[in-house]
């Protein structure tokens, strides 16, 4: 999910970002309603013609569903034990659908554009108190940070190992939790450095 | 020219500066002292990030009290850790920021991306994740998104700190051929020997205000590094 953008010239890269957004929302739910399995490996083949046509690997594709592999698989069982295995597969095929989905949309948007759009399509929450302009500097924010996060965890698991500390959770959440912080206060001096006024 | 005027700072009730006034007026400033002597403090202030207790900071006569939103826009700002300075994902996004708050036009964004990243080498690296640079190319962009806001003034707190040697002597370049006034808060007192004028922090206030011969000299003796 948080893949990055590849650039390209693709149709897909050069849509619009909202109006992705909007079709992965439309096609996700799709995938959800139908319940014809060949309609499902319809979409998935569709999908994965996209990648190549779109510039992108299917080494691109695999990586979207890698993460969650796991997950996957213990679905599948799940089901498999519970139903029947042809529902485990079906289950399976339509978050693979999802995802793959979801990362044609990453992988064709600059974080930026697609954050602009949500942006433009999040004014309709104003009246309940959201600012739009917020989020989107939140959704820019996370998605930055995360890998640098998660350089900083293993930092710490590497500190405390040296020291002959095993995984401890408490142990890592503690240090985490104070370098967070730290850095948060940071990141928001920079931000207002650089002239944003909330 | 931004001025101070008896200018004091006190976190809780630890007082940090105690009425210090200074007009910085030269074009390559360094500013050294002891840990928690106070220099980031004082680099804080001059760019409104803080704002005094009592006393008066100005840049260019606009009280960074008041004034807050051009202030802002004529001192720019170069943390330490170039990670933390560093906001979006993807290089030209991140170096877009600043000018977006400014309200700068797109193609006037563009324009000024392009010839920021030229200047640095950076132009190949517009579409790549930010996190993927090394440190020295963070720094650069930090720097390129400050000079992209078309500030007068730029200070840096410990620009260098957590570099290595070849990526700190590409940011000391980058420094030194700035057209722009540098303040430069630094433990390294090579970056600034061969600049203008050098502030020594120390108690409080400011312990020394010379040349940088000189201002170096009384520092390192009282380090008691003779
Ligand atoms: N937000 C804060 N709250 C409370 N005390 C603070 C805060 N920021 C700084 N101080 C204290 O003020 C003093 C001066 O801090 P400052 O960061 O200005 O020092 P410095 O000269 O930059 O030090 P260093 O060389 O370690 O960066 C220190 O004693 C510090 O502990
Ligand atoms: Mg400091």
């Amino acid at each position: 999910m948080f893949d990055l953008y590849r650039p390209g010239t693709s149709f897909l890269h050069r849509a619009p970002a909202g109006g992705k957004v909007l079709a992965l929302f439309v096609l996700g739910t799709l995938a959800f309603i139908v319940d014809d399995i060949r309609l499902i490996f319809a979409g998935l083949a569709l999908t994965l013609l996209l990648y190549p046509v779109c510039g992108l690997t299917l080494k691109n594709a695999w990586a979207q569903i890698r993460p969650t592999l796991w997950i996957l698989i213990a679905i599948f069982i799940a089901q498999a034990i519970f139903n029947t295995w042809q529902l485990g597969v079906f289950v399976i095929a339509r978050f693979g659908l999802l995802l793959l989905l979801a990362g044609l949309l990453t992988l064709t948007t600059r974080a930026s554009d697609m954050i602009d759009g949500i942006e433009r399509g999040l004014p309709f929450l104003r009246p309940l108190g959201v600012n739009p302009a917020k989020v989107s500097l939140a959704l820019s924010l996370a998605l930055r940070f995360i890998p640098v996060l998660a350089q900083i965890t293993r930092e710490v698991r590497e500190a405390q190992r040296v020291r002959g500390l095993e995984n401890s959770v408490i142990a890592l959440a503690i240090p985490l939790f104070v370098r967070t912080l730290r850095m948060s206060d940071d990141i928001a001096d920079a931000i207002e450095a650089r002239g944003y006024r909330p | 020219m931004i001025e101070l005027t008896d200018v004091s700072v006190s976190y809780n009730d630890k007082v940090v500066l105690s009425e210090v006034s200074l007009r910085l007026t030269e074009r390559r400033i360094g500013v050294i002292g002891s840990n928690g002597s106070g220099k980031s403090t004082f680099a804080r202030l001059l760019n409104g990030l803080l704002l005094p207790d009592r006393g008066t900071v100005t840049v260019d006569g606009l009280d960074t009290k008041t004034k807050a939103k051009e202030v802002r826009q004529k001192v720019g700002f170069v943390f330490q850790n170039p990670d933390y300075q560093i906001v979006f994902p993807l290089v030209e996004e991140d170096i877009a920021f600043g000018m977006k708050n400014l309200g700068f036009d797109k193609a006037t964004i563009a324009a000024k991306t392009e010839e920021a990243l030229k200047r640095y080498d950076l132009w190949d690296h517009r579409t790549h994740a930010a996190q993927f640079l090394s440190g020295g190319q963070k720094q650069l962009l930090a720097i390129s998104g400050v000079l992209v806001m078309e500030p007068s003034y730029i200070v840096f707190d410990e620009p260098t700190t957590l570099l290595d040697l070849r990526n700190k002597l590409t940011v000391t370049g980058a420094i030194r051929e700035l057209e722009q006034t540098a303040i430069v808060v630094t433990h390294d007192l090579d970056l600034i020997a061969d600049f203008d004028r050098v502030i020594v922090f120390a108690d409080n206030r400011v312990m020394a205000d010379d040349v940088p011969e000189v201002a170096i000299g009384k520092y390192r003796k009282a380090m008691g590094d003779v």
